[in-house]
């Protein structure tokens, strides 16, 4: 089935944002919300992707004229890597705050904020 | 090919990270360094749109020119509207800067680096021509919010509205994300003038519309429109003042700014309009009137005026659901009029915290003393005044001239949402200045169980005795920018010219891709003020003031009305409990929305 | 909302997405399709450039602004991590952990594997043109590589290796020299990140233009971003929080 591929990369990203909405825990939250992201590079490396094409590094093994898989979706792939990290990082900054501060990570209890 | 865009953008970096090597040396000097950073972006963005005052400036980043209409490379157009929001940006973090001129901690300068670099990250988005780098820009700006709006780490809330914004906003672009692969896909291209040229000819699909409505996600929640506006209260309640008002000034509009773009550029040629104006409409009247109603009951005044925030964005969306140029003419200026009026607003409420230690209404009662109230109270009823869009302020020539363009987009019933939203707003404003700065109205209220009251907020800076020249003198600038861009000669002629480039999409495509020469832009006539809209600006101040009025108890409404109390409030209360804070609430609205909005346009293409 | 509320609404709005998603994929061209016009002009753009790793090329040549805000994200979520993390003026400063007993064989290993750990971190850096890898990935290896020193020994040897104030400053350097490159472009030729450097011959170390600088750049700062961002993580971890201090009052 020749979407077979993309309905892996649709189903990481809603079995991740279903990871936080029904999460108990602030880190499982931020780390569900990665697992939607990784749904994304699926999908971006499945585009690209070319029966028989090899990785579109030349050199010795691989001659220019070889075919190869599609460069720029994996060069979005390791932009959109680092852009995730990062934010993983900040994001996890606030949750060890929030758990220093009120002594739980639980969303259900954290109700300072409402109206 | 100009190279002013790509110095806007790399010139903010650069100085950061001098900041960064140096500040912990020559602490004082830092605010020096930064404020001039962004006095410079702010000439340069001025230089760019002098240069695309009849035009736009194309620029191809790294010298990759396109052959026969196809290139690997980036390309930055930069048209009036987009250069404009991008100055827009760099003045208000010039004045925020201005506003936090030695009073707030910033440990290693850690606070003015990420001021500029919140300021990279707007001025690419608005410059640039494509999808994937307006991405990296989206997320950019994004990355520093969430860091500038939790800096108040001492109070446990600001942290929670740090990562209600965070997450929220992060889902937003995995879901862009998603819709950006799947165009690549569709098209093999990633330039908006590339991808709009490989669409148009086609028609409507499932694909297109789930790329359109996912692409549009991110822009959609980035602008605060329903139902992706629930991170918008919380971060603003918890951000500082100066972080405030460039959330609300300029972020929250660059997010209705991105939607308009990747319409007219990518999905125009292949999507209906009348479905798109549909879906718009019913999102921008949605907004405006939840966000009004929110507004009018908060008492923290920061949430408050987030909310108001949010019914204005309604209205700013109405404006470019219309999908004329004159809609976008009149959502640019009252932009312009709204960023001045509410940025003051904040100011002067970041003012209040800092000298009483509280932003809720019922606690600030009167508590300011004279030399205060008579300083800053006017000011703050003058703000109050250009939120409910009085002439002659730029918020009342945007109402005017949006007011026309439904009327004659065939939606005159549109005509009273503005004039309600902006009554409530300002009525809202209207009262918090009364009750606070002259005494004004009952007495405390005990807070109701899913409210947020303002009493536990933290200073941002040191006590303040006396307020500052600095902080006085950023609200009046801001109030002075709200007030003339709507009076100042030549400039509503300026944006219409501005608005037609906005729309002209072959226009777009020919410069981008071919080099294609500059266009006439033939205006045949300009947006301005009408009569009808001078009167319905002061209907709507006379409908706030008497509001304001009404609640705090100074008019008296015949028995019958003063009933309606009991009831309003049982209303109320599963609003203020559908706003619950919790983070999983706010996800399953964000897919809500998504849905919702894939129906509204694709269903009726079945 | 009511935690089943909730979970009714998501499981409804999932599954409309879900469809929405299915018959969007649909419509695209099968996977493992042989049609990919970005590719075909990236490839050819990065043999003109001599530049044999074509993800290196795009990412730095072709669509380097895109990296320039790739890693000014990365340089904002570091200060902004740092500055989230800041001690407070409540958090009192407790003595670092004494180390547990660490074997003398895990000693011994990381011995050995640090300075491997850190050569094979630079090759990938400055091989990034022509080999799989580049700064971005190389930076990570580099920052993790000297964290052995932490797990195969202890916090202080760690502390010793890593002067905190020299990461800090060496990051905002990278992320400078990344859009000084991009300036001298405009000096040179005219043009934001052209490529101005000789290109040389394709496959040599020298070759490509700016990439492998632009490499070296990004890996400086990724290295050092990742210690100073960890190093805001372990500063939190030792110090006590307001609960915490609470707590061992009351022992």
């Amino acid at each position: 089935m020749s979407i077979y591929a993309f309905i892996v990369a649709g189903w990481l990203v809603l079995a991740g944002l279903a990871g936080v909405v029904r999460s108990r825990d602030l880190v499982h939250v931020v780390v569900c919300l990665s697992i939607a992201q990784a749904g994304t590079y699926v999908l971006l490396l499945g585009i690209g992707y070319q029966h028989g094409g090899t990785a579109p590094i030349f050199g010795p093994t691989t001659p220019t004229s070889a075919a190869v898989v599609d460069p720029v979706v994996q060069a979005m792939t390791l932009t959109d890597i680092v852009v995730s990290a990062t934010i993983t990082a900040l994001l996890l900054a606030i949750v060890i705050q929030i758990s220093k501060r009120h002594d739980t990570v639980d969303p259900d209890q954290l109700r300072a904020l409402r109206g | 090919m100009t190279q002013l865009p790509l110095i806007a953008v790399a010139l903010p970096i650069v100085v950061a990270c001098i900041l960064l090597i140096v500040g912990r040396y020559v602490p004082r000097v830092v605010d020096v360094i930064a404020i001039s950073a962004a006095a410079g972006v702010v000439g340069i963005c001025a230089a760019l749109l002098a240069q695309t005052g009849q035009n736009r400036a194309v620029t191809w980043v790294g010298n990759w020119r396109p052959i026969h209409g196809h290139s690997v490379g980036i390309v930055f157009v930069a048209d009036p509207i987009g250069t404009g929001l991008a100055l827009l940006a760099a003045v208000l973090i010039t004045i925020a800067l201005i506003y936090s001129w030695r009073y707030f901690d910033s440990v290693e300068a850690h606070f003015h680096a990420l001021m500029l670099l919140f300021l990279t990250g707007m001025v690419g988005f608005c410059l640039t021509g494509d999808l994937f780098d307006m991405f990296v820009f989206f997320e950019l700006m994004g990355a520093v919010a969430y860091a500038l709006t939790g800096q108040k780490v001492e109070e446990p809330q600001s942290l929670e509205g740090a990562l209600n914004f965070g997450v929220v906003n992060s889902a937003g672009a995995y879901l862009s994300l998603m819709g950006i692969g799947l165009l690549y896909g569709a098209t093999g291209q990633l330039g908006l003038a590339q991808i709009g040229t490989a669409l148009s000819g086609r028609s409507p699909s499932a694909l297109i519309v789930a790329a359109f409505v996912l692409v549009l996600t991110a822009m959609l929640v980035k602008a605060a429109v329903v139902p992706f506006h629930f991170w918008l209260a919380d971060a603003h309640a918890v951000a500082p003042s100066p972080v405030c008002v460039i959330l609300s000034g300029v972020m929250v509009e660059l997010g209705l700014y991105g939607a308009a773009r990747i319409y007219w550029v990518v999905f125009a040629p292949v999507l209906p309009g009348s479905d798109v104006r549909r879906a718009f409409l019913t999102l921008g009247v949605l907004t405006a009137i939840l966000g009004s109603i929110m507004c009018f009951s908060q008492r923290h005044i920061k949430r408050m005026l987030a909310y108001s925030t949010i019914a204005h964005v309604g209205l700013f969306f109405v404006g470019v659901a219309v999908l004329t140029s004159d809609g976008i003419a009149g959502s640019a200026i009252y932009v312009l009029g709204h960023a001045g009026v509410k940025s003051a607003l904040f100011l002067l409420a970041g003012v209040l915290l800092n000298r009483y230690g509280s932003v809720d209404e019922y606690e600030l009662h009167g508590r300011p003393n004279s030399g205060e109230r008579w300083r800053a109270g006017p000011l703050f009823l003058f703000g109050a005044a250009g939120l409910a869009g009085m002439p002659p302020f730029g918020t009342g020539l945007g109402k005017a001239v949006l007011e026309d363009a439904v009327n004659t987009a065939g939606y005159p019933w549109i005509i009273a949402i503005f004039v309600i939203t902006s009554a409530m707003t300002g009525a809202a404003a209207f009262r918090v200045g009364l009750r606070v700065y002259f005494g004004l109205g009952p007495h405390s209220e005990p807070p109701a169980e899913e409210e947020t009251t303002g009493q536990d907020e933290q200073r941002e800076t040191q006590r303040l005795e006396r307020t500052p020249a600095t902080m006085t003198g950023a609200v009046v600038v801001l109030l002075g920018v709200g007030l003339l861009s709507g009076c100042w000669p030549g400039l509503n002629a300026a944006v219409s010219r501005a608005a037609i480039l906005f729309v002209g999409r072959s226009g777009y495509v020919g410069q981008a891709l071919h080099g294609a020469a500059r266009e006439p832009v033939v205006a045949s006539s300009s947006v301005g003020w009408t009569a009808i809209g001078v009167g319905l600006g002061f209907l709507s101040l006379v409908l706030a003031v008497c509001l304001a009025l009404l609640t705090l108890k100074v008019l008296r409404l015949p028995a019958l009305a003063a009933r309606t109390g009991g009831p309003i409030r049982e209303v109320m209360a599963p609003l203020h409990a559908l706003h619950s804070g919790h983070i999983g609430d706010y996800i399953t609205w964000l897919l809500v929305g998504v849905v919702g909005l894939a129906a509204l346009v694709g269903i009726p293409l079945v | 909302m009511s935690r089943t509320t909730r979970q009714i609404v998501f499981l409804v709005a999932a599954a409309g997405l879900g469809v929405l998603l299915v018959l969007a994929f649909r419509g695209l061209p099968g996977f493992g399709t042989t049609t990919h016009p970005y590719r075909d002009l990236a490839v050819a753009a990065a043999l003109a450039h001599r530049a044999p790793n074509v993800i290196s090329s795009v990412n730095f040549d072709q669509r380097a602004i895109d990296t320039l805000g790739e890693e000014t994200i990365l340089l904002g979520s570091v200060i902004g991590a740092a500055a989230l993390l800041r001690p407070t003026r409540e958090m009192r400063r407790a003595s670092p952990p004494g180390g547990g007993h660490v074997l003398p064989a895990t000693r011994l290993v990381g011995y050995f594997m640090l300075p491997l750990t850190l050569l094979v971190g630079t090759d990938v850096v400055v091989h990034g043109h022509l080999t799989p890898g580049g700064g971005f990935q190389g930076g990570v290896v580099l920052a993790t590589g000297l964290h052995l020193q932490y797990v195969t020994a202890d916090f202080e040897g760690l502390r010793r290796l890593r002067p905190l104030s020299w990461c800090e400053a060496a990051e905002a350097s990278g992320a400078t020299a990344f859009a000084a490159i991009g300036l001298a472009g405009i000096v040179v030729s005219g043009a934001f990140l052209a490529n101005v450097v000789p290109l040389g011959h394709f496959g040599d170390l020298l070759s490509a233009g700016t990439v492998p600088l632009l490499n070296i750049a990004v890996g400086i700062e990724v290295a050092c971003g990742v210690v100073v961002l960890l190093a805001s993580y372990f500063r939190q971890a030792l110090l006590l929080g307001p609960a915490e201090t609470e707590k061992e009052s009351s022992r």
